[in-house]
């Protein structure tokens, strides 16, 4: 398929020796206006990719605190067009930042598969995390969006054994998200030993940049994921930050400064 | 899956599909486990040992076979067809939900699974899922909305005393939808050694399949015993539906019978205008919970809270293959609200000394469309899924009485 954003930003950041900080964070959460300062102060704070939850009712994949930003989210008015909206709006400002929408098929299937390919490439979206949506129904979202230009990117997780690998790498692009422990997002850090392991494993079924994510909370445990993977990702605490903000200002100044400790930790880490 | 097939009964096709409904919509790290139940779940019907092992479990601990009864007082109240009541409410645990609990706690153990979750709402289901865990040793956890743990006051007790934890899920409306999402996040948390016990026939494939087939009991001895009875087969069926694992288990074994009209009851709550729980009726095609099915829910695709007095039937979804059949126009799917099912339920109870359970109830309230104009040799049998004793505190409160 042809190169997207996200592709360069990782060829890009391969040649400068150094891995990705990748950041996720809410639409619409607290509120539009607010969530578009975030998204547009991410870059300035170091995130080399932004992740953009799609808001949905029923988040069976998440924890406590990405539940809870999805209801705010929904609460005031958030929802798959707005989502949309918003990413047109911060394309205006920057066309180098790739960004990948994360979230649940049935907003997608609701939209419209071939309305929301044609209004996410219009927005500016370089690729896809879709929960719910194993290679099992490749048919539904990932073949078409490669045939859009936009990355499929899968998961991989600790029951990704070698039987299975070929499935998940299969049609996936731009990189896989190796998600390092089984359980919902939130739940405690894993021992970086293991993440190495496993990713010494997934290494030989593709040659995709590898970001790992969950449990990631500060800067220097995002340095030891850079060391040994490809990117660091981070949700749940920048999440957290809009949830303990007193107010909208400070929740973007919040998730910011937490963005810069988090981009920080990953760029003090060279590579060959 | 092909219609020009003269059966109604091949599905789901070999992606686990009923049309476009049905699919395997769930997190990777589900996938592995879900493929492997598949497997074991091929093995195990393979196995003589296996259905030796389930029905003899059925027959002397659940206490099958359950009465096909004819409902004579029912029957001369409305005046028209012949009505017969299956008797799930006498089931070792008060309803249908055991049949399934027995055949998958039993691919569990072969599974080599140690820990067993379940969803549930009204209770149930929890009930006879913390039944199996306790009669085989095996520790359980039951997700239940707080809003249903409130209603279902005597089950959370029953699962208790059995040894199960019964966890409150507070998200969302507190119900069998949020019960089910928690049991899925618990699931991604401990898939090696966990086995989720889903209660009806929705969810990520085989469990559709494979829950049915442990519902068909139902109907293969309805089909017995009216033979016996009445030596010819009936002429209409009616079950409720919440996910929909008491109709399809009624339904299934009659789909190719096609004289056989089939009636599954959607709960209308306060109207269809109004909050009610009628996914096929009031909803449309969507993903949720692992398949694709009709769904409540808004423009966006966010999922609408349903309502029903019966917490069994308080769902926005419904099983796969419910939605096929009421696409090709198999089965009539019609409603009843939550007044109807009241009024049913007390007849039920002075007419035949049968206390219904308030889901069931939403099946005999339909008698009142249909048994009266339908002529007197007619045969309509009626699922009653469960007893009602769990439901007094509701009625009480709906009638004004106070306990
Ligand atoms: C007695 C009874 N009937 C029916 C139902 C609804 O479930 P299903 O539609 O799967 O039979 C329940 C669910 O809790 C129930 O307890």
């Amino acid at each position: 398929m042809i190169e997207t954003r996200i592709d360069r930003r990782f060829a890009k950041l391969k040649a400068e020796g150094r891995a990705a900080f990748v950041s996720y964070f809410m639409a619409n959460d607290p509120d539009y206006d607010t969530s578009l300062k975030i998204l547009k102060g991410l870059p300035g704070a170091g995130a080399d990719v932004i992740e953009v939850g799609m808001p949905f009712t029923d988040p069976m994949a998440d924890g406590a605190a990405i539940q809870a930003a999805g209801l705010r989210s929904l609460a005031s008015g958030g929802s798959l067009r707005n989502t949309l909206k918003l990413i047109s709006e911060f394309r205006e400002g920057d066309n180098e930042t790739p960004i990948v929408l994360m979230g649940y098929y049935n907003p997608v299937y609701a939209y419209g598969v071939e309305d929301f390919l044609k209004d996410a490439v219009k927005a500016g979206v370089d690729g896809l995390i879709i929960v719910d949506l194993p290679s099992e129904e490749d048919s539904e979202l990932c073949i078409p969006a490669r045939e859009a230009g936009i990355n499929f990117i899968r998961l991989a997780t600790p029951t990704t054994d070698e039987k299975r690998l070929p499935a998940v790498v299969n049609n996936s692009s731009g990189f896989l998200y190796y998600v390092s422990i089984a359980g919902t997002t939130g739940a405690a850090a894993p021992e970086p030993a293991d993440v190495a392991k496993a990713l010494e494993r997934i290494r030989k079924a593709t040659d995709l940049p590898i970001a790992v994510g969950f449990g990631i909370r500060r800067g220097d445990q995002a340095a030891e994921i850079a060391k040994i993977a490809d990117a660091a990702v981070v949700g749940t605490a920048l999440v957290e930050r809009v949830a303990n903000a007193a107010s909208p200002d400070e929740a973007v100044s919040s998730v910011l400064e937490l963005a810069k400790e988090l981009s920080a930790g990953v760029q003090s880490v060279t590579k060959n | 899956m092909s219609q020009q097939l003269n059966t109604y009964r091949a599905g789901p096709d070999e992606t686990g599909h009923f049309g476009i409904f049905g699919g395997q919509f769930v997190a990777e790290t589900l996938m592995p486990l879900i493929l492997e139940l598949n497997d074991a779940y091929e093995e195990a019907k393979k196995d003589p040992a296996f259905a030796e092992q389930l029905s003899g479990l059925l027959k002397h601990y659940v206490g099958r076979e359950s009465p096909l009864y004819f409902a004579e007082r029912l029957t001369e109240h409305y005046g028209g067809a012949k009505i017969y009541l299956k008797r799930e409410d006498l089931n070792h645990t008060g309803a249908h939900k055991i049949n399934n609990c027995m055949g998958q706690i039993l691919l569990a153990m072969r599974m080599g699974k140690k820990r067993i979750i379940a969803e549930t709402g009204a209770g149930q289901h929890g009930v006879a899922t913390a039944t199996v865990a306790a009669r085989f040793g095996l520790p359980c956890t039951i997700y239940m909305g707080e809003t249903d743990i409130e209603r279902q006051k005597p089950n959370v007790f029953r699962m208790k005393l059995m040894g199960a934890e019964v966890i409150p899920v507070k998200s969302g409306s507190r119900t069998l939808k949020d019960a089910m999402n928690e049991a899925l996040r618990d699931w991604v948390t401990n898939v090696e050694n966990t086995f989720y016990i889903i209660g009806t026939v929705a969810g990520p494939h085989p469990y559709p399949q494979l829950v049915r087939d442990f519902q068909n009991v139902i109907g293969e001895e309805v089909r017995r015993q009216i033979m016996e009875q009445e030596g010819r087969l009936p002429d209409a069926l009616l079950a409720c539906i919440g996910g929909g694992s008491n109709a399809m288990g009624l339904f299934h074994p009659f789909l190719d019978d096609e004289d056989i009209d089939i009636y599954g009851v959607e709960a209308a709550g306060e109207g269809l205008d109004k909050k009610h729980a009628a996914s096929l009726k009031g909803g449309r095609p969507g993903v949720l919970h692992g398949n694709r099915t009709y769904l409540l829910q808004d423009e966006d695709g966010q999922i609408a809270e349903a309502h029903s007095i019966s917490a069994g039937l308080d769902y926005p979804g419904i099983g796969p293959e419910h939605s096929w059949l009421n696409d090709i126009g198999r089965v009539n799917y019609v409603s009843a609200t939550d007044q109807e099912a009241l009024d049913a339920f007390q007849l039920c109870c002075e007419l035949e000394g049968i206390i219904p359970a308030l889901e069931s109830s939403h099946a005999l309230a339909y008698l009142e469309k249909l048994a009266r104009d339908l002529p007197k040799d007619k045969i309509i049998v009626v699922n009653l899924s469960g007893r009602g004793d769990k439901d007094i505190f509701t009625v009480a409160d709906a009638l004004g009485v106070e306990l």
